[in-house]
């Protein structure tokens, strides 16, 4: 087996100084590879990292040992059992999750991204694609372009990597053909055209035999090059790009170690800063101007994309996590409601409507995804018809935020236009998100002002505007209740409303069933009115089951702070269905009611509810008082 | 004008990126702190990260009692030289049942260092954790994120890992769950002392050769860091020569093989481990005790 190391043993032996100054300026580039197992991917990065002499002799032993073990590769080194880290991974023989590798050579250093490339793993090769300046295409040189060669090409191109390499593999297995190498080369560029990739650098290798890796094969007389590791060596990067566009630094903390020192540490995004420039802080728009770019080793005269930094400022403004600090001639947007591209990486499918954490760059605002336009076939890249979008599905949906955010289209800025969703309950990342574009009437509604404030409805009324949120099972006693404590108010002199789930759902609601996105819509109308009856000064009372805590914190936040008060009306399941008032359990549990609460769909009880009435212990005049008692006084 | 970023400026903006999310986004930090290389190396970007404030979280140095005389003495040093806290714990059951690494094998990394570092977490209530892990190191971190979740059992699921995308960590978290935090996980050991060097960090002196008491043990030369203790753990006494070793990591003395060297500098290090034909791990003897798998098991009990 011979050995050509990148690294150049003599150099180090005898001028180590003269080396590691060239080492020192080395870039960085950051690629993934893209290929099924059987298409060598695994054998190629084995190769690449033998090749840079990143595998020591202890390793490499092992590998042999496992190599004539567990190998598919008879008495030859099998590369792939190098990266196939996890141990599920070593006895199935796949890949099943990124796995970063490193190597180096003369020129740069190179994190790879390994990704599995079946289907069911397409929110890996998403993940992966995240990070990467360059895609390395691999294909079967016996197969040709197939059906995943497409999907992971999209991926990548959706994911912005604007670098691609086509690494025709196997070569030596169709006797190093030129033709066969053409029509595969003939057959993608149709396709990389059709997607919008530009440009594309073709190489026919074998991974294996190390044909075109690192010099030039004499089993390719036809090829002229380069080579693959040439070709990452050299490959322009888009760093000036990157530092000539406007400085955008997304604040990540602000540093405040006395009272004489206000920094705002964050990695710069894109563009440039110094001292003196003019700034503007977003969402917020204040201008003042960069007084120092701060750093242990001392001040910077000067910051650039990439680099983690913290400035103070002339002026003292508001400024803190989340905020943007951009030029101040060229801001960034700021918006509420977008078309995005969603790649869907959780078990549980998207629920339209539900409110999801967003963490855009070092924002984080609650955020509703609307029914997809479509879901994209990542195979034919057909548009289809979609309500949701269940695991590794990708679609367009808009979206839209509880408050403006700052952003730039993902196709400008990935930092500014790349999010993730985050569901509220089991805190999962769910989603990743690409923000294509804002949409007009987030700009063009503008919120009009009105002289009477709710501070004067209330005040007329004599009485602090509440929400009494009642939440429970079906039968639990919500409306009964509901209706004993209007009763009160009423004698009370106060104004009020009674929401009920039933009467809702006989007009303003009619249009909606009860799948959970139905549910889910039902409960963000009610909560709108409930607002607007708030806002005019009323005591709103609401019954709705209600089931989900995600939905119940949307209207509670929607209110001001102590307006919101959460009424559990705890009834256990079998009491609940031992009444069984209108019938309905019955109906569910012989199948005739689908997603019924508690029967065949879920109801999460509050965690910590204003007030708690057990309605096995109380009656409904014990309960209706309870609840007055907690509510006093009313003023 | 466009100035290009080096591999390094771009290693550390990225862990300095990583350490502000966790200290806006996590309640009680800490900073695991081993006294080898890769901590100094963290520390010192922790420094960089927060400047001129200190770090805003505490040090914790999960200690076996085993650890060398030489890194001992830099402990307290380096916290101090940095303005944050230093906290040491040492297991208790592990400490009242003499737990050692030549009676009890494997028993002495399970008690001493993964329930130990456990029972620090609990104790001081630290929701996320700083580990100088990096990805470079073994087959099973190759694959672990950036931000590593625990459950509040302190297990880790390989199967179950959070999406990272971009530089977007998601750090939500559920009372009692934990997060394990690698700054430097795309950091490579070679990554590793060219910081040291451009930085001037200071480092234990056992990673420098020097003429040290040695005495060999089923192959591999270990150094006799205090000869007392192994003489009256073994109950016999050791036969010891003087060598020129140096260290390539740094874990409890009788479990640390050396190697023999004359590299004494920052450079002839470098040069060594440019040449160097074995693996950074190849002296532990942790990685061997359950074949392909043994750190993936390790880390899923809760190890870091």
């Amino acid at each position: 087996m011979t050995r050509p190391a990148y690294t150049p043993e003599a150099q180090i032996a005898e001028d180590i100084e003269g080396y590691l100054a060239s080492h020192r300026d080395k870039d960085l580039l950051r690629f993934i590879t893209c290929g099924s197992v059987d298409d060598g991917k695994s054998t190629l990065i084995g190769r690449l990292l033998y090749d840079s002499k990143m595998i020591f002799d202890d390793q490499l032993s092992a590998l042999e040992a496992d190599s004539k073990r567990v190998g598919t590769q008879g008495q030859e080194i099998d590369f792939a059992l190098l990266v196939d880290g996890l141990a599920a991974e070593r006895e199935q023989g796949i890949t099943i999750d990124v796995a970063y590798r490193f190597f180096t050579t003369e020129k740069r250093k190179f994190i790879v991204a390994d990704c599995p490339g079946h289907e069911q793993y397409t929110r890996n090769m998403v993940t992966g694609a995240s990070t990467a300046d360059l895609a390395v295409i691999l294909i079967d040189a016996r197969k040709g372009v197939l059906v995943q060669t497409r999907r992971h090409s999209y991926l990548c191109h959706l994911l912005g990597i604007r670098h691609f390499v086509l690494a025709v593999n196997k070569l030596d297995l169709v006797d190093y053909s030129q033709d066969r190498f053409d029509e595969i080369v003939a057959d993608y560029a149709g396709f990389a055209r059709s997607i919008g990739i530009a440009d594309f650098t073709a190489i026919p290798i074998s991974g294996f035999k190390g044909d075109n890796i690192t010099a030039l094969s004499a089993n390719t007389p036809w090829y002229a090059g380069p080579v693959l590791i040439d070709h990452l060596e050299t490959v322009s990067l888009d760093r000036a790009e990157q530092q000539a566009a406007p400085l955008r630094l997304p604040v990540q903390w602000v540093n405040r170690p006395n009272l004489d020192f206000r920094g705002f540490a964050g990695q710069i995004a894109s563009g440039t800063v110094k001292p003196g420039d003019a700034v503007r802080v977003l969402p917020s728009g204040r201008t003042t101007t960069v007084s120092r770019v701060v750093t242990l080793g001392g001040d910077l005269e000067q910051a650039v994309a990439g680099e983690s930094v913290t400035l103070t400022f002339a002026d003292e403004i508001d400024c803190s996590r989340g905020d943007v600090i951009a030029a101040a001639d060229a801001p960034p947007e700021v918006a509420d409601q977008f078309e995005t591209t969603l790649v869907w990486m959780d078990d549980q499918p998207l629920i339209p409507g539900r409110g999801y954490w967003l963490k855009l760059g070092t924002q984080s605002v609650s955020a509703t995804v609307q029914p997809p336009k479509y879901a994209i076939n990542v195979n034919t890249l057909d548009r289809l018809a979609a309500k949701t979008l269940d695991l590794n599905a990708i679609g367009v949906a808009e979206l839209s935020t509880d408050k403006p955010i700052v952003f730039e289209p993902y196709a400008q800025s990935k930092v500014l236009g790349g999010f993730i969703l985050i569901d509220k309950l089991t805190n999962r990342t769910v989603a990743a998100g690409m923000l294509n574009f804002s949409l007009r009437r987030a700009q063009n509604v503008h919120w009009q002002p009105t002289d009477i404030t709710r501070e004067d409805h209330a005040a007329l009324k004599n009485q602090k505007p509440r929400v009494l949120w009642f939440t429970g099972l079906s039968g639990s006693g919500k409306s009964t209740i509901a209706n004993a404590v209007e009763k009160r108010l009423s004698l009370m002199n106060r104004h009020t409303f009674l929401l009920d789930g039933d009467n809702v759902r006989h007009g303003l609601n009619k249009d909606l069933g009860f799948t959970e996105a139905d549910r889910i819509e039902n409960i963000r109308r009610v909560g709108e009115v409930a607002k607007l009856m708030a806002d005019a000064g009323l005591i709103v009372l609401t019954a709705f089951i209600s089931p989900f805590r995600a939905e119940r914190d949307m209207v509670r936040a929607m209110l001001p702070e102590g307006e919101f008060i959460e009424i559990f009306v705890d009834t256990p399941l079998e009491v609940a269905e031992a009444r069984d008032v209108k019938g309905l359990y019955k109906k569910a549990r012989s199948g005739a009611l689908k997603n019924f609460t508690g029967v065949d769909s879920p109801y999460e009880a509050p965690e910590h509810p204003e007030i708690r009435v057990n309605t096995v212990e109380m009656t409904v005049d014990e309960a209706a008082d309870a609840i007055i008692r907690a509510i006093l006084p009313l003023k | 004008m466009t100035r290009t970023l080096t591999h390094l400026d771009r290693l550390e903006a990225e862990a300095i990126h990583i350490m502000r999310e966790v200290v806006a986004e996590a309640e009680r930090p800490v900073m695991l702190y081993s006294i080898g290389k890769d901590s100094a190396v963290m520390l010192h970007l922790a420094k960089k990260a927060f400047y001129p404030a200190p770090p805003p979280f505490p040090l914790l140095h999960v200690d076996t009692t085993w650890k060398f005389q030489d890194m001992y003495a830099l402990r307290q040093k380096a916290a101090d030289e940095a303005g944050m806290e230093l906290h040491v714990w040492q297991n208790p059951e592990a400490k009242e049942r003499g737990i050692n690494p030549f009676d009890h094998g494997p028993l002495h990394t399970d008690m001493w260092k993964t329930e130990g570092l456990k029972q620090a977490l609990d104790h001081y209530g630290f929701d996320a954790a700083f580990g100088g892990a990096r990805r470079d190191e073994e087959k099973s971190r190759a694959k672990e994120r950036i931000f590593s979740f625990r459950s509040a059992s302190h297990g880790w699921d390989p199967k179950n890992q959070r999406p990272e995308l971009w530089n977007l960590y998601n750090a939500r978290k559920h009372k009692g769950e934990g997060i394990r935090v690698f700054p430097i996980s795309n950091w490579t050991e070679l990554d590793i002392w060219q910081y040291i060097q451009q930085e001037g960090i200071e480092i234990v002196p056992l990673y420098f050769a020097a003429p040290r008491p040695t005495y060999e043990w089923d192959g591999q030369l270990f150094m006799a860091d205090d000869l007392e203790r192994l003489e009256r753990v073994l109950g016999r006494k050791l036969e010891t020569t003087e060598r020129s070793i140096r260290f390539r990591t740094l874990g409890c003395f009788p479990l640390t093989g050396a190697v023999e060297s004359e590299a004494a500098t920052l450079t002839d290090v470098i040069r060594e481990t440019l040449l160097t034909t074995t693996s950074e791990r190849q002296g532990r003897v942790i990685d061997k005790d359950a074949g392909d798998a043994s750190m993936e098991k390790k880390k899923q009990e809760g190890y870091f």
